[in-house]
């Protein structure tokens, strides 16, 4: 039987003003620093003794690092601090960055997105993380800083593995970077959970697509699966035949397929890998027809 | 380990107290200030019965550390009556059965709150999605929703 939760482990808390003082705790304290935000993955795994930081590093009052900035031609900036919440009411957000807002919207529950934060939700690495395939799709970067100053890392080269990110010894993150989405641009992102209540994801794909000249079938697609292999995926087998083909069930049944096999679930107590790549099919098949509808319309 | 001294108002009194490290904002408000009206459901952060109002938002109070309310302005369920007056939620709950054990409402409460006050009219849909992250075993929620759209009725 489970006891009750324990309470939170000893440690000590310091809240970091500047990003020297953060980039030196890491490297004097190499195994028992760790960074926090919004608490809301690290609190749980100290609950249950899979980490037990002596110190716990505050960043979120770094400055800038709740800042979002949009500008039409460079895109969007967020700070890794900005809360899900802050992120789902800005303008351009809602204007521009629909899947975004689609996956916020899917996550969690109110009050935990005032504390849970973009950079924590990807820094976390959870291969069920909302915002992983999001970073995927619009091909986002994220800005380190370190001992040997800033580095950009692209998305599709930040996730490791389950819990593992890009960032090295010393290296934290600051800033994540969307470049404007391309012109003409419609997605939609599909969640599967055990309830519609913000449950973590099964299964999801996150659908992009946009007008194309340079592409045999007129539109770029990107597609992203979570939940469904150790880090968010993209699917190229899925995209070449999505940009070779005309548009028709066909094609997208052949793109769904692609999906599935590209996907590499896992059975776990929330479902079974079998149950996951039928949902993988399903979802990606589902996702396309609607950003097919939604292109139509704006055609 | 490390302890920190943090000045902080909780329902509109201010509060000065040395807290250690890793204590939770939930164990400060329940344990130090014997405000025990939020409840400790699950400490981690699904159930909703910890929700209190931070700087007019509302977190799960068991995944916040008393040190980082250090500057900050809590509600809890003790202070949402004012003036003497119960609120336009907790009168409407009342008289609706919003609330049977009552272990729920208190979060419920502060949640509907926020929710009013960013959005005076809220849709059906609005009102559950907001009730999301909180569990009732006692009403079917149907109640509650009953009572938070009574309460958007009677100015909020
Ligand atoms: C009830 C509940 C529901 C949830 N639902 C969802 C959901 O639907 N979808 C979903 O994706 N997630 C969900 N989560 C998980 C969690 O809320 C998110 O992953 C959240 O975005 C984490 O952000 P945070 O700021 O709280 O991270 P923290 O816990 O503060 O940090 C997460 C990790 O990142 C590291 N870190 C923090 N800041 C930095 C930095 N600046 N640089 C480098 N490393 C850093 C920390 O050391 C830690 O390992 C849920 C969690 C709970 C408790």
């Amino acid at each position: 039987m489970n006891l009750p939760s324990p309470g939170l482990p000893d440690f000590d808390y310091v809240s970091a003003d500047t990003s020297d003082e953060v980039v030196s705790l890491l490297l004097k304290y190499p195994n028992d620093a760790r960074l926090f935000m919004g608490g809301t993955d690290i609190f749980l795994h100290m609950r249950d003794r899979l980490v037990t930081p002596k110190l716990l590093v505050d960043v979120k009052h770094l400055p800038g690092m709740t800042s979002i900035d949009f500008d039409p031609k460079s895109g969007l900036r967020l700070g890794a601090a900005a809360t899900l919440n802050m992120i789902a009411r800005h303008q351009a957000v809602v204007k521009y960055y629909s899947l975004l807002a689609e996956a916020i919207d899917a996550f969690g529950m109110y009050q935990l997105r005032n504390r849970a934060t973009i950079g924590g939700n990807l820094c976390n690495a959870s291969p069920c993380a909302d915002t992983g395939p999001i970073a995927l799709v619009y091909e986002a970067s994220l800005l380190a800083i370190g001992p040997k100053g800033e580095r950009t890392i692209p998305a599709a080269e930040f996730f490791l593995g389950p819990g593992k990110n890009a960032l090295d010894e010393g290296e934290f993150l600051m800033r994540i970077d969307f470049p404007t989405p391309p012109k003409g641009c419609a997605g939609r992102y599909l969640k599967l959970g055990r309830n519609s209540a913000g449950d973590l994801a099964l299964v999801s794909a996150a659908v992009m697509a946009y007008p194309d000249e340079s592409v045999k079938s007129s539109y770029s697609f990107r597609l992203a699966l979570a939940s469904v292999a150790p880090t968010p995926i993209r699917v190229p087998a899925a995209e070449a035949i999505l940009a070779r083909d005309p548009l028709t069930d066909e094609t997208i049944e052949l793109a769904a397929n692609e999906a599935e096999a590209t996907s590499r679930p896992i059975d776990d107590i929330r479902a079974s890998a079998h149950y996951r790549k039928a949902m993988v099919k399903a979802l990606t098949r589902r996702g396309i027809l609607e950003v097919r509808t939604m292109l139509e319309k704006e055609g | 380990m490390g302890t920190h001294r943090i000045t902080l108002t909780v329902n509109r009194v201010q509060e000065v107290a040395e807290v250690p490290s890793n204590l939770t904002l939930l164990d400060f408000l329940r344990e130090r200030l014997a405000l025990t009206g939020t409840k400790n459901g699950c400490s981690t952060g699904e159930c909703g019965a910890c929700t209190v109002m931070m700087n007019g938002e509302p977190v799960n109070s068991c995944l916040v550390l008393a040190v980082e309310a250090d500057g900050a302005e809590i509600l809890t369920i003790e202070g949402l009556a004012h003036d003497g007056q119960l609120d336009t939620l907790q009168k409407a709950f009342i008289e609706l059965t919003g609330t049977q054990c009552g272990f729920c409402a208190p979060g419920i409460l502060i949640s509907a709150r926020a929710l009013l006050n960013r959005n005076p009219h809220p849709s059906e849909a609005e009102i559950r999605d907001a009730l999301r992250g909180h569990l009732c075993r006692c009403t079917g929620y149907v109640r509650i929703v009953e009572s938070i759209q009574a309460a958007a009725k009677a100015g909020g």
